[in-house]
């Protein structure tokens, strides 16, 4: 035979885990057709075309995060959920600034560069 | 394949409650004789990942206030194709799916041939991707879109291009692990290169969720 003798615990990680992939990747294919399917056929308005991606994206993160990578909140995993947060405390900082700054300087001086 | 090699576990309350060690999936306590050393490499890595993830947060911020330079040159609804994108998202998703299932195939099987197998669907499904990615470059190109053209395209091909170089590294470290599983067999170097690997991956995927929601779908819309 060609699998490892499981025992009876690990059979039953092993079931869940599988299931665990299969849920992961469900969730995300709905959360990628939903805002590709709206882009592509419906005709809504701009501002809540982009909240809509904007909010399938940050969801579809969270479920790559929790079913791919395994990152949950259990106490015991915390190191890897703690550098997730600091990392994008970072970013929300440099990304935020940045925009602010050179938007406000775009909207002072340089009005063509608005998108 | 032999059942002589099994580890005995007994089941009990702890092994429910079971310590994770590392982000990704844990091999657990069936793998244990190096899980020591691996918790601090995978660990080591994910560190590494969060490096990279803010290169990627500020090369986003970068193309969001580059969007209105555009210098008359050609911007992103004559430039992007909704089918292409389409297909690139789908295939890396698949190859991350393909890639949970061989990590799976790592921690629940003795044999090698189901690892090897989803290892190689991972692969070929990578470089359809990347195949795809550069058949876009080229129409790009085709439209006027050089990155030289405007401030708009300089910061696209940054940030569109890094990441399909991540992902022409992974799929290159992927052929490097085949062969060390060739070569040296599931030893726990090898083990722990594909953890790490799993982890580039998924991360890699999720990158390009902000790829195409924000590049392809936002300058779609």
């Amino acid at each position: 035979m060609s699998a490892r003798r499981l025992n009876e615990h690990e059979a039953r990680e092993c079931k869940t885990e599988q299931r665990s992939y299969v849920w992961g990747f469900a969730l995300a294919l709905v959360l990628t057709l939903i805002p590709f399917a709206l882009v592509a056929f419906a005709d809504i308005e701009r501002l809540t075309l982009w909240v809509t991606i904007g909010a399938c994206a940050l969801l579809q993160v969270v479920v790559h995060l929790r079913f791919f990578m395994h990152i949950t909140l259990d106490k015991n995993k915390r190191e890897d959920l703690l550098l997730i947060l600091f990392t994008v405390l970072i970013l929300v900082i440099l990304c935020g600034g940045t925009l602010w700054i050179l938007f406000d300087l775009y909207q002072r001086m340089l009005p063509n560069m608005m998108p | 394949m032999s059942q002589n090699n099994v580890i005995p576990i007994e089941h009990n309350a702890t092994q429910d409650a079971q310590k994770t060690r590392h982000p990704g999936l844990n091999l657990g306590p069936a793998h244990a004789h190096e899980e020591d050393t691996r918790e601090e490499m995978v660990f080591g890595f994910w560190v590494f990942m969060m490096s990279d993830l803010i290169i990627f947060g500020l090369l986003f911020a970068t193309y969001v206030t580059m969007l209105g330079g555009t210098a008359g040159g050609p911007g992103p609804s004559e430039l992007f194709e909704m089918k292409s994108a389409f297909i690139e998202t789908m295939l890396l998703l698949a190859s991350s799916f393909t890639f949970g299932m061989a990590s799976l195939a790592l921690k629940y099987r003795e044999d090698r041939t189901r690892l090897v197998f989803w290892l190689v669907v991972t692969l070929l499904l990578g470089v359809a991707f990347l195949f795809f990615e550069l058949k876009d470059f080229h129409t790009m190109f085709d439209n006027g879109g050089v990155p030289s053209r405007s401030g708009y395209l300089s910061a696209f091909f940054s940030l569109v291009p890094l990441h399909g170089l991540h992902v022409t590294g992974a799929c290159i470290w992927l052929v490097a692990l085949l062969g060390q599983l060739a070569v040296y067999g599931l030893d726990a170097p090898v083990k722990t290169g594909i953890l790490r690997l799993a982890i580039l991956w998924h991360f890699l995927d999720i990158v390009w969720i902000g790829i195409f929601s924000l590049v392809y779908l936002g300058g779609l819309s």
